[in-house]
């Protein structure tokens, strides 16, 4: 049985399903969640490049990259938020960050 | 086509184990570097496919950057992972489920656009353009049809940069920090004065 298109997919299914998985666990760990919001983005990235291959069509890739940047910006200011917040209240609970509402 | 299988099985295998690794692994350091497995297996997986330059960009920004970042935070801050991990045991069985469900679906739905959309007429990969290779095949089009995006993603970049160091930036009081200004304005008139002394005398301050 050859390798095809469907294999990746799959594999895409399962990584995005263990990101969302991450999330419902580690529901007090807000390092863990953002971690499980990179191996999401790590799912798409696969579809994309997966269908890009697959369709003979190069914008897929272009997207990934794109996805790939986008991912970079907000894991660098999730964690810039996450060091403020540490120095303001001492620990990273998600379920005290209410108090960052104005 | 052996070896192609093997190879496929071998880095999904991998890449999903990670997966689960990383959000169930006891201590975040363990978390970080198990997200660092993971993705160079699907840098690997990328590799497979073709697309050898997403591949490696893939290993060039998550393993080189943003990795790094992740155990630089994990480190620097001073936490009690276990409190965190409370609640974990509790909502175990309810997200494995949520899980399943999801993923069969999405296998499903995977399965029937992969087997009956538009991807099933072309049953051979194929990453770059004729005669030209994967990296010239994306800067032909990322650079003349997608230029736009490009830049945009530049600024999204820059915009990123600016709003970490603006949120992390903190001056502490009594640290003296060299004021550029204060020094260039700075003159004979302000810079000194004369002071009568009387002999014998010496100065109070």
């Amino acid at each position: 049985m050859s390798i095809g298109l469907t294999h990746y997919l799959a594999v895409a299914a399962i990584l995005f399903t263990i990101g969302v998985f991450g999330i419902f666990v580690n529901r007090k760990n807000i390092i863990v969640i953002l971690m499980s919001i990179e191996l999401i983005l790590l799912a798409v990235n696969i579809n994309l490049v997966a269908f890009s291959v697959y369709l003979h069509n190069v914008t897929g890739q272009i997207f990934a990259m794109f996805v790939l940047t986008v991912a970079a910006a907000e894991a660098a200011v999730g964690l810039a938020i996450l060091v403020t917040f540490f120095r303001n209240r001492g620990d990273i609970a998600v379920d005290d960050v209410s108090v960052m509402k104005g | 086509m052996a070896v192609q299988a093997i190879a496929f099985y071998l880095l999904a295998t991998v890449t999903l184990v990670a997966g689960v690794c990383v959000v169930s692994a006891r201590s975040p350091v363990h978390s970080v570097l198990f997200l660092i497995l993971a993705f160079f297996s699907a840098a690997g997986l990328f590799v497979m496919l073709g697309a050898e330059f997403l591949a490696m960009l893939l290993v060039v920004v998550y393993v080189g950057a943003v990795a790094v970042l992740f155990l630089f935070v994990v480190m620097m801050l001073d936490v009690d992972f276990a409190s965190l991990r409370q609640g974990f045991a509790r909502y175990m069985p309810l997200g494995a489920g949520v899980a399943g469900i999801l993923a069969f679906e999405m296998i499903m739905v995977s399965t029937a656009v992969a087997n009956g959309g538009a991807a099933r007429l072309n049953d051979t990969p194929q990453a770059s353009g004729a005669d030209i290779s994967n990296a010239e095949t994306i800067g032909r089009v990322l650079y003349t049809d997608y230029i736009y995006f490009f830049q945009a993603a530049g600024l999204v970049l820059l915009v990123a940069m600016i709003g970490a160091i603006v949120l992390t930036l903190r001056h502490k009081p009594g640290v003296r920090r060299q004021v550029i200004a204060d020094q260039v304005a700075r003159g004979p008139k302000t810079g000194m004065r004369v002071i009568s002394i009387k002999p014998g005398a010496g100065i109070d301050e």
